[in-house]
């Protein structure tokens, strides 16, 4: 077991790790950050995409002890503390860049780190950005309508009110009532 | 409340942006792998390494000695327990349906079968105390080639059956009385085209693992499983496991993508309900991408045998067609009847007077086969038109004008087709006049001579698919006479909540199509509330206990008609309510805009919510009526739903390398009316995408031992965003006539289309180098032997 300080999301864990745990696993397993998730057993997915101190890795292909005294920023990190949507899910939002949602993570979490990058990119530039980010769902055509808008959004200073998103509950939270 | 504002904008038709988005876009998802049950533990399964073979000794006790291990066991410790796997659809009498347990016994049949497992506290254990497992196998002949599997004293895939034959499956026009003999329209045609395509397997992969929780401690049995299928699953479940169907719950949360993938009854949720009852804890199993490649269904892998006879003027005479189908080692839930879905299919939407259709089933030593997406209609649309692209070239027409010579006009409609289908509705000539304008069609032509004139090493070719397809699974009737195991009905419940707010339960469980969004815009319209006072609930047995789930494109072909016939059921029972209110005879109440109204009055009026808190509080309701307003519907469709449209593709091809690069990409789709268009284009383009990888990208492989050698993503290989192309998508709307919202089927549309038009598109490129045929995948170096070897199949 190894000590290894991390700050998720804002909040510091420090946590005995075995030196074999992903940094995936310890999100998710340890440390309940269960919105990344896993698609794949040898990187080429990158639905687990996270950024470490601010760029975009695979967590499944760091180790937890590799990010110890480091910052990750997951899905559940994005939207600012009073809930406001970052520009590139609300774009994913806007753009319908989703539809089963198990990609999503990983590839909000890759555009945001590909619009840091390159605020300014081409289709083609998009296109290759994400090309370690797997979608089987929508034909990555409107997520590459929604990386242009988050980009533009984003030029403008994050753009003004954010517009709600409708919700309906999680299947998980609606069982409780029943 | 009186209601004086004006009529609420229709909702169906907008591109309402999604409800499910918020949860999916913060991480906020509740995928079976995050379900934790407290006391849960975790399983690991043992596979075979071989693809046959014979467990001639196996051992898991040493298992139990490892850390943390609480239970292993064996197919041979469960034998008696464990059943077999169903088959619910034995397509005919004569069927050959090898047990299928979910873990092996005594012999292996593929590679990944599933051999043993161990139950531990952590998942890490469970995987490590797999190598604590001692078993010896004695290999056993390798079946894979489908001919060869057929051939007399062929090595059997299973060494307890007499043949590799699963069942042989014949429609034929002139005995069904639909058409004439195709051997007749053989005889007498001028133009006779034989061609052989192969269907590769493919993989469906769905992104988001198979993961299964079961809780069998107490007298219920609770499985959380990523299935499509929850009500399918409740009901077999019981059934195969004896307990009694009220006491299995079986919920489907977020399901992260299907594709038909997730359409099973797997060997990993019932090992999981096994290991579950066994350790009398609650486990959970969750394969990884590698488990789930090798050992999740395959889809399509078919030899197609095709004969087109025809007039030199291209009138189609007749179709033959012979399949060879790869059931692989067992039959799935409905693999043996997923050839035959596309066998009304192949006379698509052409008027062919005579056609024959023969299918073998085939078993061999391979993962087993099962639906995905379009299930046989891919397949038939392919061939098809595949095909109706060599005829062109053989009587000297453009592809389009050979189509058109022979489709059936949009005047036909209703037209009774030679395979015996009735298509309801449809307009090929609009769809097309609207897809050759979006490309440049003429314009691309012209171009195309030039280079070819040119000799220009980058080659241009234009690919037409003008599909149709059969979706809206399905009439039950129908069903039972292709002996399918269930019907094809769906279910829809309206709850009117004492504040007006509405739950709708739908027993058409999604996994990312969007229905808690479109179904909120239908109730909307329906019941004259606000889009956000819906909430759509679907996907647990518990709340929607009666259902056929989500495939074949049915749930708002189907669902949607239930949906409707529901929330009439609603405004049926509010009206004596609301003529109690307005004080006047309900034969004056009329229900438009959302209110409640004395006929003729057009001021005043009650709405929805108003009758709600009346019922709700039923201090004078008149007698006779009952205090709700809530009503259910069960809805069972009279007939297929047919969408159609044209897709065409123009690809460049670089006759150096091989290489393939789609330039543009036209689907005109005609789904009907549309619920939510943003919805709609959003499963053509994730539709064209999966045709495309067929066309060009994946195909699964097995080398001659039977080892999956496509076992990865690294092998396997789905397109990125940097593969695929944009493209260009819109629609004609022709509704269907007897849908009460005018609607038709979308999510396999753009993966039936889309293949042909693309494998078209490569071969119309290298016709000048005698090219009548690429196999696929269309990868650059069976482009480049294809043009190296010249010619093709003629
Ligand atoms: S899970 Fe990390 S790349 Fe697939
Ligand atoms: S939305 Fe389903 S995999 Fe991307």
């Amino acid at each position: 077991m190894t000590r290894i300080k991390l700050n998720v999301d804002g909040v510091r864990y420090d946590d005995d790790v075995e030196p074999r745990t992903l940094l995936v696993q310890h999100l998710r397993d340890r440390i309940g950050k269960v919105g990344t998730v896993v698609g794949c057993d040898t990187s080429n997915c990158g639905a687990c995409t996270v950024l470490l101190d601010g760029v975009s890795v695979k967590s499944c292909s760091v180790l937890a002890v590799q990010a110890d005294g480091k910052a990750v920023t997951t899905i559940e990190g994005l939207a600012e503390p009073g809930g406001a949507l970052h520009p590139v899910q609300r774009a994913f939002h806007e753009r319908h860049a989703l539809q089963c949602g198990y990609c999503t993570p990983g590839m909000i979490m890759a555009s945001v780190s590909l619009l840091a990058d390159n605020p300014d990119p081409t289709d083609a530039e998009i296109r290759e950005g994400l090309e370690g980010n797997l979608c089987r769902c929508t034909g990555y055509q409107n997520i590459v309508r929604a990386v242009h808008d988050a980009a533009a959004a984003m030029a403008d200073g994050g753009g003004a009110a954010p517009p709600q998103v409708p919700a309906q509950a999680a299947p998980e939270q609606r069982e409780v009532a029943v | 409340m009186t209601i004086t504002s004006q009529a609420p904008a229709a909702e169906v038709g907008a591109a309402r942006k999604r409800k499910e988005d918020a949860r999916l876009i913060t991480g906020q998802t509740m995928w079976t792998e995050n379900i934790v049950v407290p006391g849960m533990l975790h399983m690991a399964i043992l596979r075979s390494p071989l693809g046959h073979a014979r467990i001639s000794r196996i051992d898991t006790a040493p298992a139990l000695r490892e850390p943390n291990v609480v239970a292993a066991f064996s197919g041979r410790d469960v034998a008696d327990v464990q059943g077999s796997l169903p088959c619910a659809w034995p397509v005919t009498a004569e069927l050959v349906m090898p047990a299928h347990p979910p873990l092996a016994v005594d012999e292996v049949c593929h590679t990944g079968e599933a051999v043993a497992v161990v139950v531990a506290r952590d998942r890490a254990s469970a995987v490590d105390a797999l190598a604590a497992i001692e078993i010896d196998y004695e290999p056993l002949p390798v079946v894979l080639d489908l001919e060869a599997a057929l051939a007399d004293g062929a090595d059997l895939v299973h060494t307890d059956q007499t043949t590799n034959k699963a069942y042989t499956w014949i429609f034929d026009s002139a005995q069904a009385g639909t058409g004439g003999a195709v051997d007749e329209a053989a005889s007498g045609a001028e133009v006779v085209i034989r061609r052989r395509y192969r269907q590769q397997r493919l993989i469906p992969a769905f992104m988001e693992p198979r993961s299964v929780v079961v809780d069998a401690t107490g007298d219920q049995v609770t499985v959380w499983s990523a299935t499509q299928i929850p009500h399918v699953l409740r009901f077999l479940l019981a059934v195969g496991t004896g307990t009694p169907e009220h006491r299995v719950r079986v919920v489907a949360p977020d399901v992260g993508g299907g594709f038909g993938g997730k359409l099973q009854v797997t060997p990993e949720e019932m090992i999981t309900y096994l290991a579950s009852k066994r350790a009398g804890r609650p486990v959970k199993y969750t394969e990884t991408r590698s488990d789930s490649l090798l050992s999740a269904h395959h889809g399509r892998d078919m030899i197609q045998d095709i004969e087109l006879s025809a007039r030199r003027d291209g009138t189609v005479l007749g179709l033959n067609v012979r399949l060879t189908a790869n059931m692989g080692a067992y039959l799935g839930l409905v693999g043996p009847g997923v050839p035959i879905l596309g066998a009304f299919m192949y006379n698509a939407i052409y008027k062919f007077p005579a056609y024959r259709f023969e299918c073998t089933g085939v078993f061999t030593n391979t993962t087993f086969t099962d639906a995905y997406r379009g299930a046989g209609r891919p397949e038939a649309t392919y061939a098809i038109e595949r095909i109706m692209d060599e005829l062109a070239v053989e009587v000297g027409l453009d592809p389009l004008e050979v189509r058109r010579r022979n489709w059936i006009g949009h005047e036909e409609f209703p037209f009774t087709t030679v395979a015996g289908l009735t298509y309801d509705s449809g307009n090929y000539e609009a769809a097309t006049d609207r897809a050759k304008q979006l490309l440049g069609y003429d314009e691309l032509r012209r171009e195309q001579a030039a280079r070819r004139a040119s000799g220009d090493p980058v080659q241009l070719g234009i690919g037409v698919s003008t599909y149709t397809e059969m979706c809206g699974l399905a009439p039950s009737r129908v069903l039972g006479s292709l002996r399918y195991g269930a019907g094809g009905w769906e279910s829809a419940s309206i709850r009117v909540l004492p504040t007006g707010k509405i739950e709708v339960v739908t027993g058409s469980s999604p996994h990312g199509q969007g229905h808690e969004t479109a179904w909120s815009q239908i109730v909307a319209d329906q019941l004259g509330v606000a889009f956000e006072d819906v909430e759509v609930l679907h996907g647990d047995t518990r709340t929607a206990y009666k259902g056929m789930d989500t495939y074949g494109s049915r749930s708002l072909a189907v669902g949607g008609f239930a949906l409707v016939n529901a929330c009439k059921k609603v405004i049926d029972k509010a009206k004596p309510v609301a003529a109690h209110l307005l004080e006047c005879d309900v034969s004056d109440v009329e229900f438009a805009d959302g209110a409640f109204r004395v006929r003729g009055t057009p001021d005043g009026g009650r709405s929805l919510a108003d009758c709600a808190l009346a019922v709700f509080a039923a201090h004078d309701l008149p007698d006779g009526v009952e205090p709700t307003l809530d009503a259910d519907d069960v809805y069972d469709p009279v007939n297929f739903s047919f969408p159609h449209g044209t897709h065409l593709c123009a690809v460049e091809v670089d006759t150096e390398t091989g290489r393939v690069t789609i330039r543009a990409y036209v689907a005109v789709d005609d789904v009907g009316r549309v619920v939510n268009p943003m919805i709609v284009e959003g499963q053509v383009h994730g539709g064209v995408a999966q045709g495309v990888a067929q066309a060009l990208f994946e195909e699964a492989v097995y080398d001659a031992d039977g080892n999956l050698l496509t076992g990865t993503f690294v092998d396997y290989t789905p397109p990125s965003a940097a593969d695929l192309p944009d493209i260009v998508s819109d629609r004609t709307e022709t509704p269907a006539p007897d849908h009460p919202l005018g609607t038709k089927g979308v999510g396999e549309a753009g993966t039936i289309a889309s293949t042909p038009a693309v494998v078209n598109a490569v071969v119309d490129a290298l016709r000048p180098y005698g090219v009548d045929d690429v196999p696929m995948p269309c990868t650059p170096e069976r482009v480049w032997q294809a043009i190296r070897n010249g010619g093709g199949q003629s």
